[in-house]
């Protein structure tokens, strides 16, 4: 007696269980049930699970009777010819789909000659085991799944053309490679999801060697002429966004001009790309600071009887200007209402990124590196034919992460850029190759995929032969332009006057409790004392009663809140700190005094 | 002393003193005792190094790697002693009960040669009734325990039924009588007010597997094991004081791994020590390589006052001088309402404080001045 439960819930009792599993099944696949249920039997805890619930995991497959696959020569010939579709073909019970409960009972050959009569499902392509990402690394047969997995997790970093109708989009923070293509090895999945329409890398020669130790440690080297020719080459677009808010008491914000009388003007220059309108002009140049949108806003806190006096009516200034650190070019603008029938102007910035040392590159492989040098072509290594590479990898990356996908990748890119052909690479049924090698050796190479190479500065040749060839690069999103960061002097924090933290607010980095140990361990308490000055001020304290006074610039006079003039007061230097959390001892109800004598 | 090496009595220890005095002819005593006493002042560390910081780095750095390197030993399924990291933490804390305290019980000879090692370590084991049972039996008319002994265990632990029997009567007390037939006993329950009926024979049964047979209290598990060419015996379960009154035990070397029962038993400089061992124990079969000096610093601060302090809140930073170092330790609200109730005052002599200050902290550079006198 086997417990069903429907969707996890108990329904009742069944005495057969294979059979009634296999009735579910055989309705599923004549049509009698929804082709979305799946049901498993689990003869351990001997309960069956019929399951319909959304957000299940499933994936199709073929099914197999007695040894049979029921997808014949006949259904291939008809979907080639258009007469048959996926759904049909479901609709059948040619191909179902299993959920991760179901394929527990199922046991799915791998290919059609594996199938045997105990088979009850066959792969339709071992592909179809991958998502799409991961299908799109070619020889894949031929990595670490970790490395696959990462290799996929880079792809879907890699800057491309991520949609044709982006000139009329305000995506945020989004960028496009100039000139992509598609690559040279390719695999059914390139084919499947329409690749061509939007590739997200190009294809480089590349030659895994060391150059002068600039590519240790994952880097790489980048040809310089390549650049110029285009390689890498990117354009990052970021929309600012303002619209024209109502407040209470019919108040709003204006988009224009702001007058030089309001609260926060910025200096005039900041001004000066904005148009009558108060909107920048397109193309025009922007660089940090600058701003793109004029704006003013209605005073923050309104009283009744401010509402008469002369104040009152300074407007606050609340344009849009560009970040620190930013600049680019105005792209394009547009005006328009929201929902609430609010103005609304919204200012496209882009800036073309050119590659930099920092910059993140990844072959499909996982591979991924960071720009160390960018090399003048005439310094480059070059073979014999006078080919120079694009790219120079260290051959260090490879043994420990053992991406053997990345060499056959090089051999067999070179060979479909010799052969003025596509190489697949499929996963499980990509060209073999041996194959590949001995085209390579048929059109007149180094079988191996190596070169005699030069010394592109002395011009002597290496004694190594270069393993060189033809490989599809992508350009990462991570650049350097987004990320770099330094401050000397800048801003601090209201309450702790302490510098600001984050590269957004223009912060320091943080000398933390436990740097701070490693001075203190040195003995360097000089020294720690400087680190640790930014917040330092001068206090005034009363030696009577050991609380801060006061010292009023006006009359230039120092007097105690508690004993009034006739005391001593002196200054004592601290840290602002101390200072808030004196203060917040007082909120507590505590009275912390101090105690001033003679340090010596 | 030889009066060559009085100059330096109170420059060098005793102990270095002695042994220039032993291995020196007395010729060169002089000239020996002055290049000794350079190079013991170049050893010594100087005024000013931030001794503790450099401790607790020293002992902290190596901590982060050992964090989930636990070993195992194969074979010694049952005495599966806490190491690493939890060790540590168990140590420093001064946590009153460990994890699993253990026995390390050296013998005197001629008992240490081997031959009745598991006689005497069964001797040592605490030995409930529950262990020396083959059957029990219960009789829900009469609202008796027939309890049949195991005579071949009885026999192991070289116990006799009688003894056992007196035990069970010492244990059970009021809640039941026992008797005595060859080798099974009767316990009959003595019914009262609130432990009547099915339920309470239920519960006598439970009790008096627990009752406690022979052996040393605490001591729950024993293994001899034999180390070089002496036997000794390890336990699993410590009672240091009841194993010391033991004839045939090494009063001198048997050690436990609980601290506080050394403190206890030995006194504090013991203790000390043995957190010396236990932590040094840790760091070396961690294959890590930590100064003893830098633990030692720290079994002394624990301690120093006499009894045993654990590096927490509660233990030695309480006893921090400092207001404001306390309070950036943890709890600070709590720490500065204790003080403002006490009027205590903060001499800002440490190193936290002064850097909540930004003041230069009496460590190293910090520590020496410049005084001027005034002309008259």
């Amino acid at each position: 007696m086997a417990e069903v439960y429907v969707n996890g819930k108990f329904a009742g009792l069944v005495d057969n269980a294979p059979d009634f599993v296999q009735r579910v099944r055989q309705d599923r696949r004549s049509g009698v049930l929804s082709s979305e249920v799946n049901v498993y039997y689990d003869s351990v805890i001997d309960q069956i699970h019929v399951e319909g619930s959304r957000g299940r995991c499933r994936r199709p497959l073929i099914v197999v009777k007695d040894g049979m696959p029921a997808l014949t020569e006949r259904h291939v010939k008809q979907l080639q010819k258009g007469e048959l579709s996926w759904s049909d073909l479901v609709a059948q019970g040619v191909i179902e789909f299993l959920d991760a409960g179901e394929e527990e009972n199922a046991l799915v050959a791998f290919s059609d000659q594996e199938v045997t009569p105990e088979h009850t499902h066959l792969e339709i392509s071992p592909l179809a085991m991958l998502g799409v990402v991961t299908g799109l690394i070619p020889y894949g047969d031929y990595i670490q799944s970790a490395r696959l997995i990462i290799g996929s997790r880079n792809l879907k970093q890699s800057i491309g053309m991520y949609a044709t109708n982006f000139p009329l989009r305000m995506d945020m923070d989004v960028n496009l490679l100039h000139y992509p293509q598609t690559p040279l090895v390719t695999s059914m999945m390139h084919e499947l999801s329409d690749y061509d329409a939007h590739p997200s890398g190009q294809n480089i020669i590349v030659a895994i060697m060391s150059y002068k130790g600039y590519n240790m440690e994952d880097a790489v080297i980048i040809n310089r002429g390549s650049i110029e020719r285009g390689f890498g080459r990117s354009t990052y677009f970021r929309p600012a966004v303002t619209e024209e808010l109502r407040y209470s008491g019919g108040l709003m914000d204006t988009i224009g001009m702001p007058d030089k009388d309001v609260k926060g003007y910025k200096s005039e220059r900041d001004y000066r790309l904005l148009e009558d309108d108060g909107i920048v002009h397109p193309e025009a140049k922007v660089k940090e600071e600058d701003v793109i949108i004029g704006k003013t806003s209605p005073p923050r806190f309104l009283s009744n009887l401010e509402e008469y006096s002369l104040a009152s009516n300074i407007r606050r200034e609340s344009s849009v200007s560009l970040r620190h650190g930013e600049e680019g070019v105005v792209d394009f603008v547009a005006l328009t209402e929201n929902e609430e029938g609010n103005k609304l102007v919204q200012v496209r910035i882009r800036d073309q990124r050119v590659p930099e040392i920092g910059d993140k590159f990844v072959s499909r492989h996982g591979q991924k590196g960071v720009v160390g040098l960018i090399v003048p072509e005439a310094n480059m290594p070059f073979t014999a034919s006078g080919v120079v590479p694009d790219l120079l990898f260290s051959p260090h990356g490879i043994p420990s992460r053992m991406t053997i996908s990345h060499l056959i990748e090089l051999v067999a890119g070179k060979t479909a850029a010799l052969g003025g052909r596509m190489v697949d690479g499929t996963i499980f049924s990509g060209e073999p190759e041996e194959q590949i090698r001995k085209e390579l050796a048929a059109l007149g190479f180094n079988e191996r995929g190596t070169e005699t190479m030069y010394n592109g500065i002395t011009g002597e040749m290496y004694e190594a032969k270069i393993y060189i060839g033809n490989m599809y690069y992508l350009k990462l999103k991570h650049m350097v332009a987004n990320k770099i960061h330094s401050r000397a002097r800048g801003p601090i924090q209201l309450l702790t006057r302490q510098p600001t933290e984050g590269r957004a607010k223009e912060g320091g980095l943080r000398l933390g409790e436990m740097e701070k140990d490693t001075f203190v361990a040195h003995g360097a308490s000089l020294l720690l004392k400087e680190r640790f000055d930014s917040d330092r001020t001068i206090v005034p304290v009363c030696e009577g009663c050991g609380v801060i006074a006061i010292h009023d610039t006006l009359k230039d006079k120092r007097y105690c809140p508690i004993c009034g003039e006739n005391v001593e007061i002196s200054d004592i230097e601290i840290s602002y700190a101390f200072k808030l959390i004196l203060d917040e001892f007082k909120s507590l109800g505590v009275y912390p005094r101090l105690v001033l004598k003679n340090k010596y | 002393m030889h009066k060559d090496l009085e100059e330096y009595a109170d420059k060098l220890p005793l102990k270095l003193l002695q042994e220039i005095e032993e291995s020196c002819p007395a010729g060169k005593l002089k000239k020996v005792a002055k290049k000794v006493f350079e190079e013991y002042t170049i050893a010594r560390i100087d005024a000013g190094e931030a001794v503790g910081l450099i401790s607790a780095e020293s002992i902290g750095e190596p901590g982060t790697q050992m964090t989930l390197n636990t070993f195992h030993y194969a074979g010694v399924a049952e005495m599966n002693v806490t190491m690493g990291l939890p060790r540590i933490i168990e140590i420093l804390d001064g946590r009153k009960s460990i994890a699993t305290p253990s026995m390390e019980i050296f013998l005197k000879s001629p008992h240490n040669k081997g031959k009745d090692v598991k006689e005497l370590a069964l001797q040592i084991k605490e030995t409930k009734l529950g262990e020396l049972v083959s059957e029990y039996g219960m009789n829900i008319v009469d609202l008796k325990i027939d309890v049949k002994l195991n005579v071949d265990r009885l026999k192991e632990f070289d116990i006799a039924p009688a003894v056992v029997a007196k035990a069970v009567e010492k244990g059970m007390g009021a809640d039941a009588s026992v008797k005595l037939e060859g080798d099974s006993l009767t316990l009959k329950l003595k019914e009262k007010e609130d432990n009547r009926g099915l339920n309470a024979l239920y519960r006598l049964k439970e009790k008096c597997k627990d009752v406690f047979v022979k052996g040393i209290k605490g001591v729950r598990q024993v293994l001899p094991v034999k180390r070089k060419d002496e036997y000794l015996i390890i336990t699993f379960g410590s009672n240091l004081k009841k194993v010391f009154e033991l004839d045939f035990v090494d009063t001198e070397r048997t050690t436990t791994n609980d601290i506080y029962e050394i403190s206890e038993v030995l006194g504090v400089e013991a203790a000390r020590q043995a957190i010396i061992d236990e932590v040094f124990r840790v760091i070396e079969t961690q294959g890590l390589d930590v100064d003893i000096r830098h633990i030692m610093l720290v079994a002394d601060t624990m301690t120093a006052s006499g009894e045993i302090k654990g590096i927490t809140r509660y233990g030695v930073v309480s006893e921090k001088a400092s207001v404001l170092a306390r309070a950036s330790f943890e709890t600070p609200i709590k720490h500065v309402i204790n003080a403002a109730l006490k009027g205590e005052t903060d001499l800002l002599n440490s190193v936290v404080e002064n850097v909540m200050l930004n003041q230069t902290v009496p460590v190293g550079t910090g520590l020496p001045a410049l005084i001027t006198k005034k002309g008259k």
